[in-house]
């Protein structure tokens, strides 16, 4: 089969060797008069001006086509692997940067609060803020305090951060008081992250463990993805004119390290872990304890996990 | 809301400015003017014959001037280009540079081949900077025959054809990009869409009708009693359809009082009393959905007509900006916490500040103004006949179908 191709080519130009039997018909079409063969032209044999024209226009329109159709496919920014060198594995081994490695199951992280357990210390948001230098103004997380009345008022504060903050939450006279818990808010990772969706540049993207990060050098600063999030995590950043927001500590936690608000926790209220792992604390939280994510009717669907929410809290 | 405010702490910076407020307050008339002008070109309204012009040049003036808001409101300008150079399909934004590129470009061509009669005899004829500048426009075109004429008529019309869809792609998918943001209950509506683009074509006649009547005055013009009377009933149209679909979405989140009406109707009632209820609704809706019949009706009074069309085309101009301003603005002045309002502090000067939006607004008018210097926007919108001594003073052998 090949082999008559062959001859049929060869009948034609037949400069070229074939590679497939597609190429080959095509190539075998004997010239004809002002013909080309793959653009070069034949033996002796002009083209006519109106040809060349029309094949330069046709191939003109294909390279505009064509490099229109390209910035449609789907891109990754280019410095996305800088930041996520390596995902770690359970036993605190980093994995080897092979293909094979990107290849596999990502690794997927979570994070659970017990709201049970936290006591507002403020020693988490004071971490994340040094940690991540946060500018003044804007928070990358941060713990409310929920005060039900007697009365049937809720009253929703926001807890000081250590150190930094001089004021005090607002003293409550017990008596009219009928429960009050702390809540810490932190990004909430979706895994459908509207912020992700409506970034009209590529800049917000997933990282191969499926953490919500932003590419700071591509982004334009247009504000959508701050009104997208349903949870008011994030901002543009004042210093880099760019979007920003909690990112779980992505630096620390692709070293196999806990983010700062965790390692901060003076009562374990902040868990976070792998999911993939079924050993992991994290893992063996959810598995036994009933939970709650935020807003869940919007179907954003956060891989940030709440004990002991109320109703109140948004 | 039940109990003291709250809010979160990164939702007292308001992200999106006055800016983008203006920048569908701009599209808005673009695509508002080019419908005025499909009028004409498309459905052969001829009552419109004096601003069908107007309304290409008016449009493509304002389009031009589209981004300039958005460069300014950007924190990183220098990058804008990244939103064709790495386009993300899932964001409605994403699409910006490719619609508003292509929707420039039908403008364009289709206004040049709309004054080409002018560009080319601007061309010959014309000395200095005006004949430079006719010269540049003209892009060699030396020639005007009944043949090339027919033609370009035939491609106005098409291209008229395709820009109706196109100017509502262009404005209804500004509206998209807030009705697709599902943690605003303020925005996230499949109305808004609908709301934005009914209100662009108000707001593109009232400005229509302003301008054409300030052009008569200039030039000391009786402005065509047809025209400003088809102009106040597509108006009085306009706003009935517009005003309606706005109440009834306002209905509708009353109505239905999900989770999130507390906090609006606060928002309604309280800090955008003035600009909704007083601005948008009594002032901007009521007092031009009573002129305005008074105005299209009236045959016999001219100057009556001009005044309440006048009164009515600034009011309806205000309506609209302020509806922008409520959706735009008011939908950033309560916390996503639900129990939480936050201010917009306008400042006077910065990027984002009021002069600078003073002076985007100006730009589309300085342009119009530019404009108006070289070709002639009311009048005659049939197609320019070259005149026979133009035939005669050309070099060229143009004209020669006439001969």
């Amino acid at each position: 089969m090949n082999k008559s191709h062959d001859s049929a080519g060869a009948s034609g130009c037949g400069s070229r060797p074939a590679t497939s039997g597609l190429n080959i018909l095509n190539q075998g079409t004997p010239c004809g008069g002002g013909g080309s063969c793959g653009g070069v032209s034949c033996g002796g044999q002009q083209r006519s001006k109106a040809d060349s024209r029309r094949q330069f226009l046709s191939r003109a329109t294909s390279m505009v086509f064509g490099s229109f159709a390209l910035t449609l496919l789907p891109m990754e920014p280019s410095d996305s692997s800088a930041e996520s060198p390596l995902p770690a594995s359970p036993d605190g081994t980093a994995a080897a940067p092979t293909p094979a490695a990107s290849a596999a199951k990502p690794v997927l992280y979570g994070f659970l609060v017990d709201t049970e357990k936290c006591i507002g210390s403020g020693k988490c948001l004071s971490a994340c803020r040094t940690e991540n230098h946060v500018p003044d103004g804007y928070s990358r997380t941060w713990v409310e305090r929920y005060v039900h009345f007697k009365d049937g008022t809720v009253q929703v504060d926001l807890v000081p951060e250590t150190g930094y903050h001089e004021s005090k939450l607002p003293i409550v006279d017990a008596a009219l008081v009928d429960k009050a818990y702390f809540v810490p808010k932190l990004c909430n990772q979706c895994v459908d992250a509207p912020c992700n969706q409506v970034c009209p540049v590529h800049a917000s993207f997933t990282s191969p463990e499926g953490v919500e990060l932003i590419d700071t050098d591509h982004c334009i600063g247009c504000g959508y993805c701050v009104q997208a999030c349903p949870y008011g995590m994030r901002y543009i950043n004042p210093e880099t004119n760019s979007a920003d927001k909690c990112t779980w500590c992505y630096h620390r936690i692709t070293k196999n390290q806990e983010p700062a608000c965790v390692e901060a926790c003076p009562v374990g209220a902040r868990i976070f872990g792998r999911l993939d792992d079924p050993d992991s604390e994290l893992s063996k939280r959810l598995g036994a304890t009933r939970t709650q994510v935020l807003k869940e009717h919007l179907g954003t669907h956060p891989k940030l996990h709440y004990v002991g929410l109320s109703k109140e809290v948004v | 809301m039940h109990g003291p405010s709250f809010v979160y702490p990164n939702d007292v910076h308001v992200a999106w400015s006055i800016m983008i407020v203006l920048y569908p307050y701009i599209t808005g008339l673009v695509a508002g003017a080019f419908v005025v002008s499909a009028l004409y070109h498309v459905f052969h309204d001829h009552k419109l014959k004096p601003v069908a012009r107007l309304a290409l040049v008016t449009a493509l003036c304002f389009c031009s001037c589209a981004t300039v808001p958005l460069l300014l409101h950007l924190h990183h300008p220098e990058r804008a280009l990244n939103i064709m150079i790495t386009p993300h399909q899932t964001s409605a934004m994403a699409g910006f540079g490719f619609i508003y590129s292509l929707y420039m470009l039908l403008l364009v061509i289709e206004v040049w081949l709309l004054y080409r009669p002018e560009i080319v005899e601007g061309a010959a004829n014309a000395t200095g900077l005006k004949g430079f500048i006719f010269r540049l426009l003209a892009l060699g075109s030396r020639q005007i025959t009944p043949g090339s004429q027919k033609a370009d008529e035939w491609l106005i019309g098409v291209l008229a054809i395709i820009g109706i869809p196109a100017a509502c792609v262009l404005h209804g998918y500004v509206g998209f990009l807030f009705g697709g943001v599902k943690a605003n209950p303020w925005w996230s509506t499949a109305l808004l869409p609908v709301i934005f683009l009914i209100s662009a074509i108000l707001s593109g006649i009232a400005a229509l009708l302003l301008l054409y009547l300030v052009l008569c005055w200039a030039k000391k013009i009786t402005p065509d009693a047809d025209c400003v009377r088809s102009l106040c009933k597509y108006l009085w149209m306009s706003l009935v359809a517009a005003v309606s679909l706005e109440l009834l979405e306002l209905l509708h989140l009353a109505y239905e009082a999900g989770a999130e009406w507390d906090v609006l109707r606060e928002l309604l009632t309280g800090r955008l009393a003035v600009s909704y209820g007083l601005i948008q609704v009594a002032i901007g809706s009521v007092i031009p959905f009573l002129l305005l019949p008074v105005a299209f009706r009236t045959e016999r009074y001219a100057a009556l007509r001009t005044f309440l069309g006048t009164v009515s085309g600034i009011l309806i101009l205000i309506q609209v900006f302020a509806m922008r301003w409520n959706v735009v603005i008011g939908g950033q002045m309560f916390s996503k916490s639900f129990r939480g309002f936050v201010y917009y502090n306008l400042t006077l000067e910065g990027r984002e500040g009021l002069i600078a939006a003073v002076v985007v607004l100006t730009l589309p008018l300085l342009a119009l103004f530019a404009a108006s210097r070289l070709l002639p926007l009311i009048g005659d919108a049939e197609p320019h006949r070259p005149p026979e001594d133009l035939c005669k003073s050309m070099p060229l052998d143009v004209c020669t179908s006439h001969q």
